[in-house]
């Protein structure tokens, strides 16, 4: 990409919200919200539906002022500064085209806005129609394309400005699975060619884990963890996190003994070596092992492994991995998911043994 | 086949409205296309002279232009009325219905009248003007096309109000958010986005209202004090008080296929759904 623009140039803005705070009547939308959004990066709000990560980019965008708090931008206080001088781009949900007016009249709108001479307006709108693939439909009304299409239109129309921050809402959610994904390489494609700060929102954890950055959670108007996708879905802080980010097994323990970097408990009766990435404050706790992280063998694994026994319940066949349904002793369920390609099929109701790597295993809070 | 016996039964729920239609509309109305070519003799004598008579052309252009005025006035009002009604404050909303509805409850006969009260040479407006000493002599508010146009202006506001609020609250408020986060100010946002997505409202509303006002009766009888008639009282004086059957029901004829015209090309441009919401 010769000519795109590099992250970290000065078209990339950089915002930083402090303490924000939003309440709808008794409502607490969001609570004394702080993050740090980096120049040029792509940061996905993740979190169920009513967990305040679309408040907060309405907030962002400039549509909905925050109760309290304050937001900045590249070191100035934008937190009064209306949606319409802020220019930030952004992509609804359901696209929010102009129904009435075709697709290149829908990206030029807002250079038009910005009193753009009719020459510019042309070239612009060209060089954006050709960048999301759309030659050939630029005279035709939203309405006469696919979802696909229109979902380009509407990137296009917010970033045919060059604004310094993009600002995604759910945008995918009305795709079917196939056409999300193209979506997904497509924005990423743009994200690398413009360097423009993305913030994106979505319900959606793989997609969250597969775009962004960095992955900013949210739950009951809180900011529960921040950080690259491996950390938060190998390294979750808490309960919920761990398990919003992808199916989990929960092992809970009995005396916990913390020694420095890693921690050792007991399950049923074998010690169990784990992680400890959070300062745990009661003493309650279980141990936290992705199920694709597991492996079942008939005889105990033991070098930097921990292994526990199990009885096969049942297994479910994907394609590329098959899950196997497991209880152990004590009753506590666990799922392992194995590439089917490697293993021979285990039979149901057989005793195992499944093991799971010490790194790969990690110590949360009970019931947080 | 359930669909089936389902669909005639929705068919006898419009079973009596259709009766009636045909009853008290359709077959007195081909009674009426019958003397326009009988009345006085067979033949299209009064076509021609419709065609002809300078009195008769003359009632046609001023109901087409009264109608052309009142159909702007009323429009542009609505439009307003209706767009506090959808986008304003809740005191905002229920002024607006108040205004909307109440003239609604009232006949249209109290209205002509209530008007002339106001509008004529020593009512209410002239007379006030008069006695602050803004003039000497009242102004001509009545009796007059002025006073047709005031009166069937207000009368209609509502029926404008209803197509254009429907229009205006199909409006996706995302697409006006999108436009404000592109920098859009607020006046570009009305003119070059809300305003033509409530275009089918506006078609919808200026046809009601045209064809309605062209069928104006009381109003102009009253407010226009028989110097500014309109087609429908002329359709009224050829019948009852002149012997002049025909003329009537020829100019009769004339207005329904006018109507029918205007309608079939509306139809052709917007769905009848979307003009009345």
């Amino acid at each position: 990409m010769p000519q795109s623009m590099q992250p970290g140039d000065a078209k990339a803005a950089e915002i930083k919200a402090v303490s924000i705070g939003k309440t709808f009547g008794a409502f607490h939308a969001l609570k004394n919200l702080s993050l740090d959004i980096g120049r040029g990066e792509f940061l996905t709000l993740l979190g169920p539906s009513g967990s305040g990560k679309t408040t907060f980019l309405m907030i962002l965008a400039g549509f909905t002022a925050p109760t309290t708090g304050r937001l900045m931008m590249d070191g100035k206080d934008i937190t009064d500064v209306p949606a319409e001088d802020r220019s930030y781009g952004m992509v609804f949900q359901g696209y929010a085209l102009f129904p009435h007016l075709t697709v290149e009249q829908n990206i030029a709108f807002p250079l038009k806005v910005r009193g753009r001479s009719s020459a510019d307006v042309k070239q612009k709108v060209g060089e954006m129609v050709a960048r999301v693939g759309l030659v050939g439909h630029e005279k035709k009304l939203p309405a006469k394309l696919s979802g696909g299409q229109q979902q380009r239109v509407a990137l296009a129309r917010a970033l045919v400005f060059e604004p310094s921050v993009l600002l995604l809402d759910e945008p995918f959610s009305a795709l079917d699975k196939n056409l999300r994904e193209m979506m997904q390489q497509e924005v990423k494609r743009l994200h690398q060619e413009t360097g423009t700060t993305f913030v994106f929102v979505t319900h959606d954890q793989s997609e969250a884990l597969a775009l962004s950055s960095r992955v900013a959670i949210f739950n009951h108007g809180e900011l529960l963890q921040v950080g690259k996708p491996q950390d938060v879905y190998e390294r979750p802080s808490n309960r919920f996190v761990a398990e919003f980010l992808g199916e989990i097994n929960l092992l809970p323990l009995d005396t916990v003994e913390l020694n420095g970097e890693t921690a050792a408990g007991k399950f049923e009766d074998r010690t169990i070596i784990l992680n400890k990435s959070i300062t745990l404050a009661g003493k309650k706790a279980v141990a936290a092992v992705r199920p694709e992280h597991m492996f079942i063998s008939a005889s105990p694994q033991t070098s930097d492994c921990n292994a526990i026994t199990c009885r096969v319940e049942g297994a479910t066949y994907f394609g590329a991995s098959t899950k196997y349904h497991l209880r152990t002793r004590s009753g506590t369920s666990l799922a392992v998911s194995m590439p089917t390609a490697s293993t021979s099929p285990i039979a149901p109701q057989s005793d195992v043994w499944v093991s799971w790597p010490v790194h790969q295993g990690f110590l949360l809070p009970d019931g947080g | 086949m359930i669909g089936k016996s389902v669909t005639s039964r929705k068919i006898l729920l419009l079973a009596p409205l259709l009766l009636f239609l045909g009853l008290a509309y359709v077959v007195p109305f081909l009674g009426v296309v019958r003397w326009s070519f009988t009345m006085p003799e067979v033949g299209l004598g009064q076509y021609r002279a419709l065609m002809t008579d300078p009195l008769v052309q003359s009632v046609f252009i001023r109901t087409l232009r009264i109608c052309l005025i009142v159909t702007a006035a009323v429009l542009v009002t609505a439009y307003a009325i209706a767009y506090v009604w959808v986008r304003g404050s809740s005191v905002q909303r229920m002024l607006a219905e108040f205004c909307i509805l109440v003239p609604f409850w009232i006949s249209v006969l109290t209205r002509a009248f209530g008007w002339l009260a106001m509008l004529s040479n020593r009512g209410l407006i002239n007379t006030w003007l008069q006695s602050a000493g803004i003039i000497s002599e009242p102004l001509a508010l009545a009796r007059n096309e002025l006073g047709v146009i005031i009166g069937m202006t207000h009368f209609l506001i509502p029926f404008a109000v209803f197509p254009i609020a429907s229009a205006m609250r199909s409006i996706d408020e995302r697409v006006l958010l999108a436009a404000r986060g592109m920098g859009a100010s607020r006046t570009r946002i009305f003119w070059t986005v809300f305003v033509p997505l409530t275009y089918g409202g506006l078609i919808g509303a200026a046809l009601i209202v045209f064809v309605f006002a062209l069928g104006f009766f009381v109003t102009p009888a009253i407010l226009g004090g028989g110097r500014s008639v309109m087609v429908a009282e002329l359709v009224y004086l050829r019948i009852f008080q002149s012997p002049d059957w025909g003329l009537g029901a020829a100019i009769s004829v004339v207005l329904v296929v006018f109507i029918g015209i205007l309608l079939a090309l509306m139809r052709r441009f917007i769905k009848p759904a979307h003009m009345i919401g």
